[in-house]
């Protein structure tokens, strides 16, 4: 099936795209943190001119020149925008963005200029050449690696002991930078280190995925393991897993695919981008706490487990009342509680196999063990109702209707205290009896 | 043996606007100090002078007789419940072990021994049974019982808080008031930045009193006056703010 794969080509891309998409997660994550996703952004484009003066300067496409102008630029980039935030009064969004323009523009002036005497392609700074990376190969201890590869494995490494030895100092300083400093670790200094890493990585992946993808490499797996997670540590280990998977199935739905059923290949730089965005969508409709369907399934259970304790205090109503003034079907307890079918329907099934309502001939009828529950529900609505009236000179139409919605929130502790601000009292302030715990 | 706390002749200006003006006030140990002033007078700077966290445009500050760098494992900090980003994926333990940052030192894990110390800290104010609960899960006042575990944590002997009481719920509010009386019964000196001037003379030994400079320090007793209260807040220092708007404005001009 997979005609256009060979081990040789595609295993190195998709190495290199691990590689590039693993080392720019790890830092995301401090830089979605910090709400520094900008700043990433910035750096990336702004080591242009640091690179293009390396070039100039040494003539050679060496690694190490263009990495020390890279990391100096950015560096720059991070300290430039502060000063303006701070001497120019405007936001940290503006300075940035004052100081990345110009910069990268100057970078491009100067790339262009210099073309002729320069081996550098702004096309290949903008959006990678991922597929050449087999091309161009070094040796490494007798292994003929492509050069992209092991420059990127030389970054990753130090991003990732960088994190795991720095994890402690990283967390302090992004979470609370002032502490950080008054126990004596240099949050400024992290800072930094984070953005002389982050214009390092940013070089290091322009040829494979391109100064502009390596920003949704910096900040979406980092966002979407943000959705996944409550632990820092967590969230760093999903974000490499995405950045991983998207770098795999970019390639995948890029070139291999395409190719397979018959279509054009596209840019695999291009399709891991879509491919993290694909993860960040799917982290943000299923994430286990903060997805979208997990919040709208919570709120649904929670609407219906008050509306099982409504129809339960309906019932139990009706019985102090001793009238059977209302059908007890369905349809009868649906009209009285105003409504829907399905959520009415859902609610008598749940309590039914709960053991809380049973099916008799007149309708549904509390159990022993329904009557107690709505007995406790009631005395919470009455007692509600007398401390509102009592400590908070709440009275009228509001008191049914706030005591209406404190009931299904109120629980044994509370009902005692409740009992004891309000000096236990046996009738509610419209003269009802309040029922014993 | 020295003052835990002993500032002298303290300025500090943001972009060449003063902030606060010849602060100098020594405070003796064994003490609930509250600091005291209307909003803008320049307490969290204080504060935050006094650990090298703004830089100061002259004067002296002694923590315990040396500088704050040389001192600062005796100073514990609780910073604004607001000053941090709540969504940020720590638990409440996690936070509180980050007042023993200093002591592990650069570099080294934190291990159980650090977890149990911090989870001490967590039930001496009430909340070790919410340990593992992310911080925005946390209710304010259990926010803020996190910030106090953590200075708890750091075992220091100077604490400094900023407004650990606002906004808390009077459970809280309570612990708080238990807390820092243990901590006075167990030799330390402690400053609060305090709103809440119904309780000031409740809670607190000495006051400071601040507007930029200050306007009064001493026993709560004798300093607290209505008379010392005027000056804080009503006796508002306008020639100085005027000088100070004129500077700003030839400042902008220039």
């Amino acid at each position: 099936m997979f005609d256009g794969w060979t081990w040789n080509l595609d295993g190195w891309i998709i190495v290199a795209g691990i590689l590039c998409a693993v080392a720019a997660s790890l830092l995301g994550n401090f830089l979605v943190l910090r709400r520094l996703s900008m700043l990433g952004d910035a750096i990336s484009h702004a080591v242009l001119p640091g690179l293009a003066a390396a070039f100039l300067l040494t003539g050679t496409r060496d690694s190490i020149p263009m990495f020390l102008g890279a990391a100096a630029v950015g560096v720059l980039t991070a300290l430039v925008s502060e000063w303006i935030r701070g001497y120019g009064k405007v936001d940290e969004g503006a300075a940035m963005g004052v100081v990345f323009t110009g910069l990268f523009a100057l970078g491009l002036i100067v790339i262009v200029q210099a073309a002729d005497r320069v081996d550098l392609d702004p096309g290949c700074v903008l959006y990678g050449a991922i597929e050449l990376t087999p091309l161009d190969t070094v040796s490494v201890a007798g292994w003929q690696v492509p050069r992209v590869v092991a420059v990127l494995s030389v970054v990753l490494l130090v991003n990732l002991i960088v994190v795991v030895v720095f994890f402690k100092e990283l967390k302090i300083s992004s979470f609370d930078p002032a502490l950080a400093m008054s126990l004596g670790i240099n949050a400024r200094a992290m800072h930094y280190l984070l953005m002389t890493l982050v214009a390092v990585t940013a070089v290091a992946s322009f040829e494979t995925v391109g100064s502009i993808l390596v920003v949704a490499m910096f900040v979406v797996p980092a966002a979407t393991a943000h959705l996944c997670t409550d632990r820092l540590g967590v969230m760093i280990l999903i974000s490499a897993l995405v950045a991983a998977t998207a770098a795999v199935f970019g390639h995948a739905g890029a070139v291999v695919i395409p190719q397979s059923v018959g279509y054009h290949s596209t840019t695999t730089a291009g399709m891991m981008a879509v491919a993290a965005g694909a993860c960040f969508t799917v982290a943000l409709l299923f994430a286990p706490r903060y997805g979208v369907i997990a919040r709208w399934v919570r709120r649904r259970a929670l609407s219906l487990s008050i509306l099982a304790e409504d129809l339960l205090a309906v019932l139990f109503r009706a019985e102090e009342r001793q009238t059977r003034d209302f059908p007890r079907d369905g349809a009868g307890l649906r009209d009285t509680l105003q409504t829907g079918a399905t959520a009415t329907r859902a609610a008598l099934f749940w309590l039914r196999r709960r053991g809380d309502l049973q099916l008799g001939t007149a309708g549904y009828d509390l159990t022993d063990q329904g009557r107690q529950r709505a007995r406790r529900l009631i005395r919470s609505h009455r007692l509600w109702e007398r401390y509102l009236v009592e400590a908070g000179g709440v009275g009228g139409t509001h008191l049914h209707e706030n005591a209406e919605q404190l009931e299904h929130f109120t629980d044994e502790a509370l009902r005692r205290q409740l009992a004891d601000e309000t000096a236990s009292p046996n009738v509610d302030p419209h003269g009802r009896p309040i029922p014993p715990e | 043996m020295p003052d835990p706390l002993s500032i002298h002749d303290l300025t500090v200006a943001y972009h060449s606007r003063p902030v606060l003006w010849d602060i100098s006030v020594d405070v003796p140990a064994g003490q609930l100090v509250a600091i005291v002033g209307p909003n803008g007078a320049g307490k969290s700077t204080l504060i935050k002078a006094v650990m090298d966290l703004v830089p100061r445009a002259s004067g002296r500050v002694l923590i315990f007789g040396k500088p704050y760098k040389q001192n600062r494992r005796r100073v514990g900090y609780v910073p604004q419940r607001e000053s941090v980003d709540w969504d940020f994926p720590v638990n409440a333990l996690d936070v509180v072990t980050m007042g023993l940052y200093g002591k592990i030192g650069w570099c080294w894990p934190v291990t159980r021994k650090h977890r149990k110390t911090a989870m001490d800290a967590l039930a001496r104010v009430g909340i070790a049974h919410l340990a593992h609960r992310q911080i925005s899960h946390l209710s304010g006042g259990q926010q803020q019982r996190t910030f106090l575990a953590r200075a708890l944590a750091q075992d220091a002997d100077l604490y400094l808080m900023d407004e650990p009481f606002a906004a808390v719920d009077a459970a809280t509010e309570r612990v708080i008031v238990q807390v820092l009386t243990e901590l006075k019964d167990a030799g330390k000196t402690i400053l609060v930045i305090h709103h809440d001037l119904q309780t000031v003379a409740e809670y607190f030994d000495h006051v400071i009193l601040l507007n930029m400079r200050i306007v009064a320090v001493g026993p709560t007793q004798t300093t607290f006056t209505q008379e010392n209260l005027q000056k804080t807040y009503g006796g508002k220092l306008t020639l100085l703010d005027q000088a100070t708007e004129a500077m700003r404005r030839a400042e902008r001009s220039r």
